[in-house]
């Protein structure tokens, strides 16, 4: 059978995947905007206030994935398991795209305590007060999606596939 | 009422890494939500339907980990995010956080946890750029306003 993203085996996989990611933010309370915001008020440390927690969630992900996302290359995998090649942005350079929009992702973090995979995930516990935020966000990235294409006056950017050996 | 809970947020984190882990050695892709959701546009043949699948997985996920998490820990209330925000708020932010994760391609996953544990200076700076602007903006809007 023909390797592709869409495969069945690969389908599953992303099934397995969205489901472990779901249950994780979920067991670590990050589907609650409030949790969120208890974490980034630094303000309400002196008073006791602080929620760190957050940090333990970025900590508990960050151990794993930095084995997990070394695996393939001390495996020496060309290909991962299923899908056809290990796809992995091009870009090294810091630029003021990368600042710019990441400013604007935080204010709008800040206003609503959500980012995106808590704002999906919520459609299965708060679909009601959640699905305008996604439709929102979903609609943003897509405007600015497209904006950026017309910009670099470009067709859609084929996959940037990096066969790590 | 602020609750730590660093037992459940540790373990919470542990499962976001391997779901991570899972998609990058399995599929070959980098587990950024951003970029799953937002990657479905333009339309590339072949690489749309495992996005589909990983973004109806993640609410039902999140549904599971409704159940699981007050079951395991006991610090963990079994209670649904409460969401006070009006309309108009809920969609400017959402407006603002779809941009600004396309742009700076990329959110606290794609960035926060798969770019760091790739050791990515790009995925630092943009950490450390939505940490504080999110940051300043809290604190404006609990402290000042």
């Amino acid at each position: 059978m023909a390797r592709s993203y869409s495969s069945p085996a690969a389908l599953v996989s992303a099934a397995v995947s969205g489901v472990l990611f779901g249950i994780g933010l979920s067991v670590a309370q990050m589907t609650h905007p409030e949790k969120i915001w208890n974490f980034l008020d630094l303000a309400a440390i002196p008073s006791g206030g602080w929620d760190p927690s957050l940090a333990f969630v970025m900590g508990g992900g960050l151990v794993v994935a930095f084995f997990g996302l070394r695996l393939n290359r001390w495996l020496g995998w060309s290909q991962p398991a299923a899908g056809p090649s290990f796809v992995v942005t091009h870009r090294t350079k810091v630029d003021t795209s990368l600042v710019v929009g990441s400013a604007i992702f935080g204010i709008g973090w800040g206003l609503s305590g959500f980012c995106p995979g808590p704002a999906i995930a919520d459609l299965g516990l708060v679909p009601q007060d959640a699905w305008l935020f996604v439709v929102a966000m979903v609609v943003g990235s897509w405007i600015a999606g497209g904006f950026l294409e017309w910009s670099e006056r470009a067709p859609a950017p084929p996959l940037q596939e990096t066969t790590r050996a | 009422m602020v609750h730590f809970t660093p037992l459940s947020a540790a373990v919470g984190g542990i499962l976001i890494g391997l779901a991570a882990s899972i998609l990058w050695l399995v599929n070959g892709r980098i587990a950024g939500i951003s970029n799953i959701a937002g990657g479905i546009y333009p339309i590339r043949r072949g690489d749309e339907l495992w996005r589909i699948v990983f973004l109806v997985a993640l609410p039902v996920g999140a549904w599971l980990g409704y159940w699981i998490g007050p079951a395991v820990f006991a610090e963990v209330p079994r209670e649904l995010p409460h969401i006070t925000l009006t309309p108009l708020w809920l969609v400017g932010a959402g407006l603002l956080v779809g941009v600004g994760t396309r742009v700076g391609r990329g959110c606290t996953s794609g960035h926060g946890i798969c770019g760091l544990a790739r050791l990515s200076l790009r995925s630092l700076v943009a950490v450390v750029t939505f940490m504080v602007a999110a940051i300043i903006v809290v604190f404006i809007v609990r402290h000042v306003v």
